[in-house]
Formats: C-alpha cells, structure tokens, sequence
C-alpha cells in the first residue's frame, strides 16, 4: 500500500532513475561503501496508521496525572487566551524556515519585529533580539555577552537567588567558555548589595546578574546595585520574569545593561518544560554584541516599508568562529506566541494578569500559615510566588498533595516549601489545597 | 500574497483590550508591594480586540511562504512535509498542561516519550544513548563538543583542545567550538568539499580534541574515505563527531554509529519532519556511542528499575546542564510520532527518495546551470550559477525570480567554495510533478537570462514587497516601534 508522504509511484521512480541513468535506487548510494549500507531490521514498530498514532499517544499522554499546579519554580500556569493557538497553527507561519528570503517572510520579520518592540516596552531596554532557546541559555548568553561588551575582563558574579537551573546552565558555558564565575550570597531571602560590593572589590569583574523575581519569589530591591557595578565598569544584568514587568520595576528603571528571562510566563503552555523562549535585551550601546538573530525595518525597491534579518556581520555565518555566539535560529514560533498573547493582554490584561496572580498567592500564602503548619520564611515583598518554613516532611508532603490532585509545596531549600498561584486558580481551588493540608493534619499523616 | 502595512501597535486604541479575565474578588489589588519595587509607567502595549488580533496576524501570515505553500528547495535546511497528526498529539492537554518540575511519578508518560524517543533513534543512528536537553542543532552541536571536551578532562587529557573542521562546513561549528572553549582548526577540502586525508594526517596529534564532519558534505557528496579518517582520528586519541545536517538522505539505509562516528546531533525539524516554526523551535537531541553515556548532560530519564522512568539528575561525569529543563518536549512527541507513523519498512524509503529527487534534478537542469562536480550526489547538490555566465546574472537573480515562480528560493552563496553557489535539496515528499514544475521554471530562468536579463536583476515583480535595502537597514537600524509623534 501506499505510503502518505511519499508521492512517488513505481512508474515515477522508473521514470526519474532513468533520467538519472541508474537502474535502481540502490544504485544511488554506489558510493557508498557496502560495509556502511545497513542491511539488518531497524528495531522499530510496524507502520502505524493515523489511528494508531492517536490511540498510542492518548494513553502515554493518559499516563501523565492531570495536577492542579501551585508551583512555578521557572514555569508558570498562566491562561493561554484561545485564538493564539489557531493562529500559531496557521501553516504560512508554522511551516516557513527563517526568514533569510524577506520577500516572502514579511509575516515572520513582522511578528518578530513586534516581539523586540514589546520586549524593550517590557524591559524599558533600547534593544532586543528576536529570542532565545530559553531563560536559561539567554542567562548565559548574556553572561558571554557581558564579557565581549567590556573586554580583556574574565569574571561573572551571580547571584544565589537566580533559579537554580539557570545558576546551572551559567555554570556549564562558563566552565568550557573560560568565564571565572562568583557568587553574591543571599540575605533574607534577596540578593545581599554588601556581598555584591565585596566580590567587585576583587576585580575583573565583566558582568553581574542577579534576578528582579527571585527563585523565592520575592521581589528582589535592587536599589544601589547599578551604581555600584557600574563603578567598576562592569555590567548590570537583571533576569527578570517578563510577565511581571507589566507591574513591576523594570531592568531599565533598576539601570540595568542588559535583560534576560524566560518568555513562558506570557501564556506559553508548560508543556514539559519546553518549548518556551527566552528574551535578551541591551542598552543601544551593546547592540553590536547581541547574539542571535535581530529583525529591522527597511524600505524595499519600491520605497514601501518592509522587514529583513539585520546586523547579520555580528552572526555566524559570516563570522564563523569569531561570532559573538553559536545561536543561528530563534524560538520563532513561541515568540509569535508570545507577541500575540501581549496583544490580547495590552498594558490593562497585563496588569490585571499580575493582580489576580498576587490576589491568589496572598490568600493562600495566609491561609497556609493559618495552618500552624508553616512559618513565615522570609516577610518580604512576593508577587506570585512565595517560599514557607515547614517542619513537615517535605517529600512526604509533595507526595500526598500529588495524590490529592495538586502540585504544591515544592522543595527549594532545607526545610523550605514553594508555591506559585497565578490567575488560573480560583479560590475553590486553593480552599481544596489548604483544607487537603488540614486533612493531613488531622489525620495525623505529616509526621 | 497581499501586501499588507499594519504594525499592531497602529492598530491600538486607547481602552480596548483583547481578552476577558475573571473578576477580581481578591482585596487590595498589588496591596503591600512598595511604590520603589514597581514601574513607572504602564508598557506601550498595542489596545487592541480580539477581532483585530485575529485579522492582524492572519493578514500577516498571508505575506508568508511555508513548506505548506509550495516547494522549499531549501539546500541543507530539510524542507520536508510537516504531518498535522503530529501536531495533534503533541497538543493533548495531558502532555501540554505536564509542568516539568512535577514528581517523576506524575509525568510517566512525558518520560516515557524521551524513553521511547531514544530507543527509536538509537535504531535509526546506532548510537548508544541520547539527550534531548538541546533546543536546536547549533545547541546539539555545543552540546556534543561539550561531551567531547568533558571526555578528554575526565581523563586528565588536558592538552586536548583543538578540534578539526573542515573549510566547507557550516558556519555554526566553527562559531560552536569557539563558544565551547575549543581552538578550531581548518582542513582543507578538495574542489569537491571532501576531505583530504593528506591534508588531515599532519593536523592529528595529541593536542586534537577531535573533528567534526556532516557526511554527505555540504556538496551533498558522500565521504568516501570516511573509514580511513575515522581509524586516523581515533588511533591520535580524538573523537569523531558527526553533524546531523545531512542525515536525511542516511535515513534508513546507513548509520553514523556504523562509520565510527562517537558522538552525533541531530535535527528533529529537519530530518524527523517537525515544523521549522520561521526560526524554532527546533530540538538537537545528542546521541553517542556507550562508552560516552556518563558524559550526557543531565536531567536525563532513566529507567526506575520497576518498569517505569525517573529523571536522573546528577551524574559526577555529566557534561553540565545546557538548558533550563528537559529540552524542546513538544517537538520530541512530534519526532517520535513521525518515526512511528513511518515504521521500519517506510524509512528504509525516506532517505532513498530524497536522493532520488536529488539526483533527478540536477541531471535534469545541469545543461542550464554550471555543475561544479558531476557525480552522484545524496539530498542535495550545488550549482555555481548559470551554464552561460555571460550575461552576469548572479544566484541571487535567480533565487529571487524564482519567488515570481511561485517557489521558494534555493540557499544560495553557500558553501563558500563556489562564488555563485546555488543549493538544491528537493525532500523525499515532493512528488515528479513538483519537481517537473521546478525545473521547468529554472529553466525559465535561465532563458530569460539571455533575453531579459534586467528583468531578472529586479525580480521579484509579484511578491508582496520587492528587494529590500539592507543596507539601510544596517546602517541606520530601526529594531523596535517607536510611535510617530504628530506634528503640532
């Protein structure tokens, strides 16, 4: 029978061999030696049918559990509004390449320039790119970033309050690319402006970046920060949670060089972890060092307004091992997605987005220490996000949650619990989290 | 396609808004968050209704050209046809709405994709183990250097830090060793972007870190010395690493496990059919040889001994973490559901076919455009310009006259080894009849070469805008939208 996607029928594989001169389409890999053309059974299922597929993937995505998510920790469940995804879908944008032939892309080079707009709206920066892979690898794109922007300096200072996974990936491109990296120390829960000032005291410093959310969730007060990094002509960078910044001061106001995070708090599904996509945005001054593809407008032969993939001598193919990073592509498609959910939201969406989002984690946040089993870890300024002080077992904890439906009281330190509510979460549900915690209380399961 | 001038931002009004919230009971709204932690002003974001989105962007998207529009000739870039099934599944709300911080325990069937994923690719590759944290093939390719160095370090073999690229190769390995810390090292190819083993042979010594090939290369030639280079690599102590670019026409007929290769990426969205998105996201899953296994990046899933799946998160020997969670998940439900749909007879069809259509093309066009190397080739071939230079129409004048055809445009002015190169890759999922039509109007071309040629230099006439100044663009950059200021 034949297959779907192959057109080719007997009589046009006979037809294009002959033009070709060879007598079978073995023929067309003589040039390669025998001993490498594979001649065992792949070790793979029988052809299956469209239906086969559907039923397939139903029960391996029927074997996920459906939780009630009260965690953020990097990924949050914000509401996708539900024209994004129709239109995402739509196969001009979801089947195209890069838009290297601007003639026929003007859709994409449209949507992305849209995207840099809202991002430097966000932010309050000059510039951004047209995105990353993610938040983290943006991070450490930025921290690569920071040392080309300042020359003949090797040290990064980042600071303990950044998530964890993206201290991690920092990590790892600096441990191959060279970079000597510090660490600013945490004070109650924020990024310690004094620690701050003891390792600039040592030197060498290129870059510094510390959150503006934190992976406790507080909002982190950057106050003196910029003066003092600057002082030693290093670079301020703040990884900050775009959906905050809607409400909250931005990377730009905090006088901040460069910006970075992770786009997936703007309405894009979790997913699993991906995809999502990362933001990176700069002062003018640094334009010329950031990495990743930049759309820009121009004019075509006709005088109309058009958009092309620009300040390409900063990129890759043209650079090759002197280029500013390895990146060649962008998250285009999740960035369309993010541009399209800002536009539904607008500024008034965007505030009510964070307000309800603080409304929510504020009644849990005092509902759970209405408990008496949770104490306050830190008292200092949360927006969505907020970390408790337990003495339960926390595995135990998280365990029976999930049993119950929810996934809470994720552990982020010893003896110290994370919960996230975004405005997806009614009050029923965050009732239903507490009075399942009551529950374990009463029936004496939390010890 | 319509020409259409909207920003969103010129469609904003003040007081619309395109999404209704529920109500907000909650007291206090922002209530104790001090006036210094907030922003001034609110952001500039567009006003706009649902109504208007909906128009903006599918008027947008009308400017546009997929693989779903027409055919991609994309050379190196695996324009094939993108299933819709896939996107269905990858879509269900039990993999969508999975958080990936989540116990192990709740999210066995998002592990048990990347499980299954692997083993499906282990077939196709043979190679021993995957990774799927990298979010595209230059991230794939970092990746794999990554592991590569960690090998060497672990082994305290420390002066290892040269690696082998080929002056053919794409433009991302060199930018990739560099980002990784590696010092690259360039072999020359022959005329027809082969490697030399002469030229290889004095490069190898203990300083060598490995090299990294794409084979077939980015002539579409396949290395027919591969065996050699692999035994010379090896016996100075390097490692082979493969770029999976060019795997589509190895589908299901050769392995780069089997021609030694230690440590591989591949491109889901282009050799397993995932949408390219215009840019991403892509995935670049790493595969390597068993020895290699400890040296993944972590997270990575595993087996729970108990018929299930955990993520493993740490491991002394691992390469480090490269991205934020486990990868681009959606695109792997995608990969896994087109590697399952074709099954163990249908591959051994894909990579024949795109080297059929290949090779059908180029013998049917070589009379019109000069062929630099006349052999067999894989997926694709290269052109450097027209068989008639004389009227001095360059690749570029083709490729854009070729949007006035209704087709996408070739690469072009890549590999570096031609100065009018034009690549062709027709994908295993383009029938005669599309190809005829594409040969037909290249032809076309190369006529109106003779005939029109200032027609060509201005080409495109039908697309929604004509050639762009980039130079201006470069020069005078405007990256963001600034709104016009009204005159008083």
């Amino acid at each position: 029978m034949a297959f779907a996607y192959f057109p080719h029928t007997e009589e046009d594989i006979r037809q294009m061999l002959g033009k070709i001169g060879a007598s079978s389409l073995d023929e067309l890999y003589s040039d390669v030696s025998p001993e490498f053309i594979f001649k065992g059974e792949f070790d793979l299922p029988e052809a299956m049918s469209e239906m086969d597929i559907r039923r397939r993937f139903s029960e391996m995505a029927g074997r996920n559990r459906s939780l009630t998510v009260f965690c953020g920790c990097g990924a949050y469940d914000h509401y996708s509004p539900a024209v994004i995804a129709p239109l995402i879908s739509r196969a001009e944008f979801l089947t195209a390449y890069t838009p290297y032939q601007a003639e026929v892309s003007q859709g994409t080079l449209r949507y992305i320039f849209e995207y840099q707009s809202m991002i430097t709206m966000l932010t309050g920066l000059d510039c951004a790119n047209a995105s990353m892979y993610d938040g983290a690898t943006a991070a450490a794109e930025a921290m690569m970033m920071s040392l080309a922007c300042t020359r003949k300096k090797r040290r990064v200072l980042l600071s303990m309050t950044l998530l964890p996974q993206v201290i991690e990936v920092a990590e790892t491109y600096a441990g191959y690319h060279g970079v000597e990296l510090g660490y600013v120390p945490e004070d109650n829960g924020g990024t310690s402006l004094d620690g701050l000032r003891e390792q600039l005291a040592e030197g060498d410093v290129a870059g510094v970046l510390v959150p503006s959310l934190n992976r406790y969730g507080i909002i982190e007060d950057l106050e003196g920060f910029a003066d003092a990094v600057h002082a030693q002509k290093a670079l301020l960078m703040v990884y900050a949670d775009p959906s905050s910044l809607a409400v909250l001061r931005t990377p730009g106001e905090w006088g901040a060089d460069i910006a970075c995070g992770d786009c997936q708090s703007l309405g894009l599904p979790l997913s699993f972890g991906g995809p999502y996509a990362g933001y990176l945005a700069c002062r003018q001054e640094f334009v010329r060092k950031l990495p990743g593809r930049i759309a820009g407008q121009t004019v075509d032969m006709d005088g109309r307004r058009s958009f092309v993939l620009t300040l390409q001598a900063r990129e890759q193919h043209i650079r090759r091992e002197k280029a500013t990073s390895n990146i060649c592509s962008n998250q285009s498609l999740m960035a369309l997605y993010v541009t399209i959910y800002l536009s539904l939201m607008g500024p008034e969406g965007m505030r009510e987005v964070n307000s309800l989002s603080y409304g929510g984690a504020h009644y849990l946040h005092d509902r759970l220490l209405g408990t008496g089993l949770f104490d306050e870890a830190f008292a200092r300024p949360f927006l969505k996000e907020f970390v408790l002080k337990t003495g339960l077992p926390v595995k135990k904890l998280q365990q029976t949650l999930c049993d119950n439906g929810f996934f809470a009281a994720l552990e982020v330190g010893e003896g110290l619990v994370s919960f996230c509510v975004t405005e997806k979460r009614t009050k029923e549900e965050i009732d239903a989290l507490v009075s399942c915690v009551e529950a374990m209380k009463q029936h004496g399961n939390l010890t | 396609m319509k020409y259409y001038d909207k920003l969103i931002f010129e469609l904003s009004k003040e007081g619309r808004q395109g999404c209704s919230l529920p109500a907000n009971g909650w007291p206090g709204d922002l209530g104790d968050i001090p006036q210094n932690l907030r922003r001034q002003n609110r952001p500039a974001l567009p006003q706009v209704s649902e109504p208007d989105v909906v128009r903006h962007y599918t008027c947008l998207s009308g400017m546009n050209f997929g693989v779903d529009n027409g055919f991609y000739p994309l050379g190196s870039c695996t324009m094939k046809y993108n299933p819709r099934i896939n996107e269905q599944v990858a879509s269900l709300p039990g993999f969508s709405s999975a958080h990936p911080l989540q116990p192990d325990s709740s999210v066995q069937g998002c592990l048990q994709v990347y499980h299954e994923l692997a083993r499906a690719l282990s077939a196709i590759t043979g190679m021993a183990e995957f990774t799927f944290a990298p979010c595209a093939g230059a991230h794939g390719e970092l990746t794999g250097l990554m592991i590569m160095r960690k090998y060497h370090i672990s082994r305290n073999d420390l002066r290892r830090t040269k690696v082998i690229v080929p002056d053919s190769a794409h433009g991302t390995n060199p930018a990739s060793a560099a980002v990784c810390g590696l010092q690259v090292v360039q072999v020359k190819s022959r005329p027809d972007g082969t490697i030399d083993v002469n030229d290889l042979k004095p490069l190898l010594d203990d300083t060598v870190a490995g090299i990294m090939m794409t084979n077939p290369n980015t002539l579409g030639l396949f290395e027919t010395e591969i065996s050699e280079i692999a035994e010379l690599v090896h016996a100075c102590g390097g490692l082979l690493y493969y770029d999976g670019a060019n795997m589509n026409p190895l589908l299901g007929k050769v392995r780069p496990g089997d021609m030694g290769f230690d440590i591989m990426h591949l491109n889901l969205h282009k050799t397993f059919s995932t949408p390219h998105g215009g840019g991403g996201p892509g995935s670049g899953p790493v595969g390597v040889r068993a020895s290699l296994a400890e040296y993944l990046p972590c997270p990575r899933v595993l087996p729970d001994g108990k018929g299930g799946f955990r993520i493993g998160r740490e491991g002394e020997l691992s390469a480090g973490r490269v991205s934020g969670f486990m990868g681009n998940f959606s695109v792997m439900v995608k990969a896994l559901a087109y590697i399952w749909t074709l099954g163990k007879e249908n591959i051994r069809m894909a990579g024949p076919l795109s080297v059929l259509n290949a090779n059908y093309v180029k013998e049917s066009l070589k009379d019109n455009y000069r062929l630099p190397v006349d052999r067999l080739c894989k997926h694709e071939f290269v052109f450097d310009g027209l068989a008639d230079a004389s009227s001095g129409i360059t690749a570029l004048d083709v490729a854009k006259r070729l949007l006035d055809y209704g087709f996408h445009a070739p690469t072009i002015y890549f590999p570096l080894l031609f100065h009018q190169s034009i690549m062709i890759e027709p994908a295993e999922t383009e029938s005669k009849e599309t190809l005829d039509g594409f040969i037909e109007a290249m032809r076309q071309i190369a006529q109106e070469a003779a005939s029109d040629p200032q027609m060509l230099r201005s080409a495109p006439h039908n697309t929604p805008v004509r050639r762009p100044d980039e130079t201006l663009a470069a020069t005078r950059p405007v990256l963001r939208y600034v709104p016009e200021v009204p005159d008083e």
